[in-house]
Parts: C-alpha cells; structure tokens; sequence
C-alpha cells in the first residue's frame, strides 16, 4: 500500500488531494480480491496506468492554467509587457555577456583535442608577462625541439604579402608554417591538403576560407592554380574550413617555412614562434619543466646568446592579456547585478499585481479551489511571463552580442564574436529559469500562504505591513545594484579619460597613413627601393592640401617591436633584452609629419645618404638613459656594425601603447642603411599630413603609387587617429555595455521607487484624508512622502557604495590608477541616485499634497 | 450551431462508460469502475487514475457532480466519493448515444454491421 501511495505522488498535488484516498482505497479493494500471479499483474497494471496517466493530470492542469493566464494577461496588458521587456533585458544582457566571456574564457579552441596544444617562446629567464614575449631563433627552436613531451612540434613566423594575379593586387597577412604545423592542429582542408615536408611544396600556399570566397569566388579548381606571392609564383595546394584561424584571425594564407643551414648560425636571429602537441599523458606543467632543463642547459652552452634567454610557454587557450579576462569578469559581475536588479523589479510589479488580486484568490478559494491548485496557477502565470520574457530576452543577447565584439582577444584563434548557438539558448534558459525562481516563485508562495477569509476581510486595502515592507526591500535591491553599476561604470570613465589623456607623444589629427610594403625579390635591390620610395614621396608632397609626408619603418603604437641594442663608447653593452632601444628608419619630414616634438639639433634631411656621416636621431629619454646630464649633440654610439652620430633629439613616443612602457627611441635615416636588411625595416609605412578630405587624397595617392609600379598595392589605409583610438577600443566596448547596463538600472529603480510610493500613496490614501481633515498641513505630508522616498534611497546607496568599493578593487587593475574610491565618482553617482529618487517621489507626493479629504472619502 | 452537449462529442469512451454508469444511479468511483466492468463483460476495466482523470474533467465540465457521501449506504468507507449526472451530463450522454447510432446506421447501410433483429 505504501508503494501506492508513493506512487500517487506523481500526480499533481491538487489532484493527490482530490482523489488519493479514492484511488488508494480502490486499489486496496482490488489487492483483497486478487492472489498471486494476479496480484502481480495487477501491480504491473497499476505502475503502467500511473506512468501513462500521471503526465496526462498534469498536461489537464497546466492547458487549463495557460488557458487562464492568457486571459488574465490579456486583460493586464500593461503590466504583461513591462513584465516581459524587464525580463527580456535581464536575460538578454546576461545571455550575451556570458556568451562572451565563455566564448573567449572557456570554450574550446576549435582544433582537435586543443587542451594540449601549447604555444612555446623566447622569454625572460626569471618569467612573468603573458603571451609571446620574443620570437625564438631557429637554433633555438631546433634544440627545444628535441624535448620527448611533445607528439609533434612546428614554427610558425608572420609575414604579409602582396597578392598579385587575381583581380587587384592585395597585401594579405601571412603565416609561413614549417611542415608540422597544420597536421597538428588535427583540422582538415575542406579542399586539396596541407603541406608535406618535400621540395615542390616550398612554392605551394594554402588559403583560407574567406581568401577563397573573397578571391577565387568558391571555385573548386583553385586547386593547382598559379598565384604570385610578393612576384612568386605559388602553387594553390589546400583550401581550410571556415572557422579555421591560425594564429589568429587575420590570417588569410599559409606557406611553408623552411630553414636554410644559416639560418641556424645566429642564437639571436629571433622571428619565430614555436607550436606544438602535448604527447598523451604529459601534463604542461611537465613539458614546462623540460623546456626550462634545456633553457637552463642552453644559457650554460650559450652564455653569450643565451644567458637571459628563458622561454615563454603557454596554453594556446591563454594567449590572450590577462585583462581581457577582468574585463569579461567585471562585465560578467555587472550583468549579475542587472539581472538581479530585473529580478528585484519583477518581484515587486507581481507582489503589486498579487495584492491587487488577492481578492480574486481569494474568491476562488472559497469557491473550492484548492491552496495548491491556486499556487500552481501562479506559479504557471510567472513562468509563461518569463518564457515569454526569455524569449525576447534571446533577441535582445543576438543584438548585444554584436557590442562585446571588441572584448574579444585577437590573440586567440576564434572568430570575432560567438555564433548563436545551443550554448547560447542554454545561457539564456538558465538565466530565465534564476529569473522565474528569483520572482515567480515567491509572491506565488506568499499568495498561496495569505489565501483565506483574512484576504477577504482586509478589502481594498490589501496589502500593508509585512508586503509593504518587502516591497521596500526590494526596491533597495534595486536602488543598490544602481549604485554598484554607476559607480563602476564612472570609475571606468575616469579610468578611460586618463588613458586618453595620455600624450602619445605625436599629434594624430589630420594625418593620414597607409602602407606599400615592397616585396622581395622584387625589391632586393635597394637602389630600386630608394628610387620607389622617392618617386612617391615627391609626388606625394605635391599633392594640394598636403603639408608634409614620410615614410618610416613602422607607426607607433602598430609596429610595436624592433627592438636592438646599441654601443656606447666606454660603456659595458648590454643584451637588447634588458636595454633594447626601439628603432625606426625614416625620410626626412618624418618628425614634422608625425608632430613630434622637436627639442634640439637638426632633423634628417634628404643629404643624410650612405656616402655622409652616418646619423641618428634620438628621443629625449635615450639621452636621459645614456648620456645623464650631458649634451648627446655630436656623441656617438655604435649600431650593428655601424657608427652614427646623433644629431638630434625629439620627444618621446609611446611606441608600445598608450598603458605600456616604452624603450627609448632612436631614428636612423632611410638612406642610411645597410646593404643586409631584412624587408620588415623598411620604410614602408606613409604618413601625410593634409588638409581636406581623405577619400580624396587616398585616390590620388593611389594614383601616383599606380603609375610607380602598377603592381605595388597599398593597405593599411586609415587615420592616425583610429591608431591612437585603437588603444583605448576595448576600455570603451566596456564602458559602452557598462554604461547601458547603468543607465537601464538606474531608470528601472526610479521606476521602482516611483510604482512603490505611488501604491503607498494610494494606500494610505484614507490616513492622508484623516490627516488633512484634522488639519495636517498638505506640505507637511508631500515631506512624509518624499522622506518615504530618500529613506529608500539612503538604504540602497550605502550597501551600493561598499559594493561598488569592493567591485573596483577586484577590477583596479583595470582602473589605469583611478582610486577604488575615486570620491568624485562617487558622489557624482550618489548625487545621480538621489536625483532619480527625486523624480520618482516627486509625482506621488504632489498627488499626496494635492489629496483633499472629500476625494477621499469618496473614493471609499 | 452545435448545442454546447454536441461541442464536447465525440466522448472519450472512458467518458461516455462513466455517463452511462451514472444514468441510472450515484455511484462512487469503485462502483463505477465495477459496472463498467460488468456491463461490457470484463472486456473494459477502468483504471483509478484513468477514471479519476476524467472524473476531474467531467465535474469541471458539468457532465457530473459530486453529492454528499449518503449516510444510510451499507458497509463502505465513509470517505468515498459518490458523483450523480447532472441534466447536462445526461443531455450529453444522450447526444453521443444519438451519434454512435447514426454511425451504426451508416455502417449497416453498407452492410457492415447486422441489421436490426
């Protein structure tokens, strides 16, 4: 019997109520009459028609009770759809942040098996920084190579290339990949194959997806097709999947990388990047401790290479700043806050919507209508809400995710933003189910405890004391998460001023750059190159609007490497690794162009050729560095091989980015260079400084760099400005979000705080009548009211204002020295909050002070 | 226009047994399923979870009612439950009757059922 009863409990609980007793003692009948077999059977029986008919009395209750909600929901309109939108944004916001921060933090990478694949570098010996932190050489590369924990290990280096035979010429980004490389990533070509180690595949490319839409219009016979790489002829071997980066996203092709016997000659010859496969059972913090017995051995074999050489060793999955991660963490906190903030405000508009119920509850209560049967419904009522709400909430996530594309890393090899995918919808489902519990349930527990004749008793004024007092904290929930999120958001604007008012050390407005790397061969002679670079350069500078033009090595903040060491007379050189000296070759006007600053000496001018003196500009903190106190007009330094004269000095500029340190500069003239010269120095990068519009100069340059040498494409065209803006993208993706998500919660508090007075005011509208009537003052009562409304406030600001203290320690790191608790912010924040309050006191209190005690009585 | 009986036809037969066995008395639901039982010989048996579902359904719908436990019945339990058929139940009681005879009609004019003795 026991077991039968069990069993009933798969039925509503209304229904259990209604018939349990009938059905057990039914059964109970039936289990008299029977013996044996048959009392098996008529077990058997009995579980089969529990199983079928249990869903069945639940699949009844719940169509009668959608049948009902929609005809309640229809009739409050109103309230529906502000139900609905509050939890659309709730769920929609923390649906696309945490579609995000999963999508950068945790998914995997889209190779097989990618937990073990690592990425290996060149690093300090003592460690610290994150990613890649210098190339390997190949002598390197070749000796970590031979470590027993990797199952395959490759090299990869970055180049870009100039595109020529199909439609315009373009410069594409890169990677030459030793033969290893793809094979061990386990992701296989949708078309042709990868590179094998054999000698026709040194002149093979494989492309990208987008390379073969963009270029080769999805032509499955690309396969075996000719193109020219920087003037040579490749040979089309392989096409990738779509989702397939590597390293990164901006890669559009592949070649092969070879290795000549020089090439492994020089320990300090660093431009290459080490990949590689965990062999099975190897865990990384092992291959981590081999790497570093061959590093230490290395630095012991090597001293004069390798004595501060340490590797720089990774899980491919964290190739990414660690700050991206706080900022996905912080928006992930933020979205929290709003989510708990819609839940906050959901709660409050049913405990108002159950008040003003109560009486029909209670109606059917007494018409028979079981407790049970009653929270069901409610409960059926919220969810359909919330489902209704999720829904929207999901479109509302696939139009935001869209405004997070900025917080995603390009250091990883994912594509720019999530897909919507099963993950998504399941982020948003959960979200909404917390948000269904968060305020479904519990007015519907509430209603269900209140039903009775109390409900009917109380009358319209349903809905004081305890609820009343809920209510109040709800709303302080809300006013608290307000403050968090507006104090974290103004922090953040703080933060981001003070980025942005960092001197770059140039002047960006007005300038415009764009880049005409000429490939090698081609260009191996540099004569050649020289006469290109001032064909252009004179053409250019005649152009009208154009004040001055250059060409330099590489723009600030987007070449952020070439580092080398110099020689100073009666000075012990050091390795570049600890006194690296940031170098760029430029042509004259450079500096002028760039608005640099210059301080002192002359500026390189087209007489600085190889057969004068060979000179150098510096900047300021070079000679601070080298020559304290001392004029450095007219000393001299060495410089690979070479002896220059500085002959000028110039202010500094922030090469590695506006939150980095940089190394000191110097500035070598183009023409002074040496016959060996790798083509990533040459000057390649054009910046002009004009009047008038662009679009109009880029033609025109376009123009004159077509009649140089029409296979020569540009690339990179954009402002100095979008460089400089570059920096501070990601702060501002996360201050856009953060700044919707605190505008959103602070309008939804006063929205609060206004619906929660404007029901006291109503309440206590008879008090009001009796206190007008004996004489109160009407001023003195629209002060209650409006202290009703700052008392509010004043309990939700002060837990805001330690929330918020705490949530920016935990982010300072991204504060860029704004103080956890920045005062400025923070009153300009509570001064925003006790505004909102204001506004949202201020109608019920007039209609308080506006009540006269005939209305009233009236109205009763 | 369909009356309000003929919009709830067809019955589930579960529904129109349970009618049928409330026609000419109260019954509570053991009862119930003992006549249905009896009355198709053996070949029906209602099940208490099947007969409670549409027992639920059909006092919401008005086809029945419960009446209060009558003290005078012999020997049962006293919480059992003995429901009535109201004039709409028995309306439409009679309007499925009415249906399954048409169709019985138009199978026997097909010569798919014997004809009336």
């Amino acid at each position: 019997m026991r077991i039968y009863r069990l069993l009933l409990y798969l039925y509503p609980a209304s229904f259990r109520a209604e018939y349990g007793e009938e059905m057990a003692a039914i059964f109970e009948a039936e289990l008299r009459t029977t013996r044996g077999v048959a009392r098996l059977a008529l077990w058997f029986a009995v579980f089969h028609e529990v199983i079928m008919n249990a869903p069945a009395v639940h699949w009844d209750i719940l169509k009668q009770d959608l049948r009902y909600t929609v005809r309640t929901l229809n009739r409050a309109r109103g309230f529906a759809l502000t139900a609905i939108l509050v939890t659309a944004l709730g769920v929609g916001a923390n649906t696309a942040a945490f579609s995000v921060a999963d999508f950068v933090l945790l998914r995997p990478l889209p190779f097989a098996d990618p937990d073990a694949l690592v990425r290996l570098c060149e690093g300090p010996r003592e460690g610290g920084g994150w990613g890649c932190m210098n190339e390997l050489s190949p002598a390197n590369y070749r000796d970590f190579k031979a470590s027993s924990s990797f199952e395959a290990m490759g090299a990869f280096t970055w180049s870009a290339v100039n595109l020529v035979g199909i439609g315009e010429p373009r410069r594409l980004e890169s990677t030459p990949v030793t033969p290893e490389v793809l094979p061990l990533l386990g992701v296989q070509p949708v078309l042709g194959r990868v590179f094998l180690d054999r000698q026709e595949d040194r002149s093979a490319v494989v492309i990208s997806y987008g390379l073969w839409q963009s270029q080769f219009a999805s032509d499955r016979s690309v396969l075996g097709q000719t193109v020219r790489l920087n003037g040579v002829p490749h040979t089309v071997i392989g096409v990738m999947p779509p989702a397939f980066y590597f390293p990164n996203r901006e890669i559009q092709l592949w070649t092969m990388l070879t290795f000549r016997d020089e090439d492994f000659a020089d320990r300090t010859n660093n431009y290459i990047h080490g990949v590689a496969r965990l062999r099975p059972g190897v865990t990384f913090e092992q291959s981590r401790s081999e790497l570093v017995l061959i590093a230490d051995r290395l630095a012991r074999a090597y001293p004069d290479t390798n004595e501060e050489t340490g590797i720089s060793y990774f899980r491919m999955r964290d190739n990414m700043s660690p700050r991206f991660r706080l900022m996905l963490l912080a928006l992930g906190g933020a979205s929290l806050c709003l989510l708990l903030l819609t839940c906050a405000n959901l709660a409050n508009l049913l405990l108002v919507r159950a008040a003003g119920r109560e009486r029909e509850l209670a109606v059917r209560a007494a018409l028979g209508a079981g407790r049970q049967r009653l929270m069901r419904q409610l409960v059926t009522e919220s969810v359909v809400l919330t489902l209704l709400g999720g829904a929207v909430g999901l479109a509302v996530a696939a139009a935001g995710v869209p405004l997070f594309a900025s917080l995603v890393p390009n250091t990883l090899p994912i594509a720019t933003q999530p897909g919507v995918d099963l993950r998504v919808v399941a982020f948003a489902a959960m979200f909404t189910g917390l948000t269904a519990m968060g305020f479904g349930l519990f007015p519907a527990i509430r209603a269900g405890r209140r039903t009775g004749f109390d409900a009917l008793r109380e009358g319209a004024r349903a809905g004081g004391g305890a609820k009343q007092r809920l209510r109040a904290v709800l709303v302080t929930v809300e006013v608290t998460m307000s403050v968090i999120l507006l104090i974290s958001s103004g922090l953040l604007i703080r933060a981001v001023w003070r980025v942005q008012a960092i001197d770059p050390g140039f002047v960006a407005d007005s300038v415009l750059t764009l880049q005409t790397a000429l490939p090698r061969p081609k260009y191996d002679n540099p004569v050649r190159r020289g006469q290109f670079y001032e064909r252009v350069l004179a053409q250019v500078r005649a152009l009208p609007g154009v004040r001055s033009a250059a060409f330099t090595s590489g723009l600030p903040m987007v070449m952020t490497g070439i580092i080398t060491a110099v020689e100073i007379p009666g000075r012990e050189t050091k390795s570049y690794r600890t006194e690296g000296v940031s170098h760029r070759w430029v042509t004259s006007q450079y500096f002028r162009t760039m608005g640099i600053p210059f301080h002192r000496g002359r500026d390189l001018d087209d007489s600085d050729t190889a057969d004068r003196a060979w000179v150098a500009v510096i900047s300021a903190s070079f000679a601070e560095h080298y020559w304290p106190g001392q004029d450095p007009i007219g000393r001299t330094f060495g410089h690979q091989g070479s002896t220059r004269t500085v002959v000028g000095i110039v202010g500094d500029v922030r090469v590695r980015g506006l939150e980095r340190t940089s190394e000191p500069q110097m500035y070598l003239p183009a023409r002074q260079a040496p016959e060996e010269f790798p083509s990533s120095r040459d000057p390649k990068d054009l910046v002009i400084r004009h009047s008038g519009p662009d679009d109009a100069l880029v033609a025109a340059v376009r123009q004159i760099v077509r009649a140089v040498d029409p296979e020569q494409p540009i690339s990179e065209v954009r402002p100095l400005g979008d460089v400089l803006a570059r920096e501070t993208a990601t702060r501002r993706g996360q201050l856009q979000v953060l700044g919707v998500f605190a505008v959103v919660a602070i309008l939804l508090s006063a929205v609060g705080i206004y619906g929660l007075l404007a029901f006291t005011v109503a309440q206590r509208s008879q008090e009001i009548g009796v206190r007008l009537a004996l004489g109160a003052e009407p001023a003195r009562v629209g002060r209650m009211i409006l202290a009703d409304g700052m008392r509010l406030a004043v309990f939700g600001i002060v837990p805001g204002m330690l929330g918020a203290y705490l949530a920016a320690r935990g982010m300072s790191a991204l504060l860029f020295g704004v103080a956890p608790g920045d005062p400025a912010t923070f009153a300009t924040a509570v001064a925003v909050v006790l505004l909102m309050t204001l506004a949202g006191t201020l109608v019920p209190a007039l209609r308080a002070v506006r009540m006269t005690p005939m209305s009233v009585l009236r109205a009763e | 226009m369909k009356t309000e009986a003929e919009s709830l036809l067809p019955l589930p037969p579960a529904t129109f047994h349970i009618l049928v066995a409330l026609a000419d008395e109260d019954r509570h639901g053991y009862a119930v399923i003992k006549d249905v039982e009896a009355r198709t010989g053996g070949r029906l048996k209602l099940s208490a979870g099947t007969l409670y579902r549409s027992v639920d359904r059909m006092v919401q719908q008005g086809l029945i009612r419960e009446i209060g436990s009558p003290l005078a019945r012999n020997m049962d339990d006293e919480r059992r439950r003995y429901y009535r058929i109201t004039p709409f139940g028995r309306e439409v009681a009679m309007a499925e009757a009415r249906r399954l005879t048409q169709m019985l009609d138009l199978a026997r004019a097909k010569g798919l059922a014997p004809r009336k003795a």
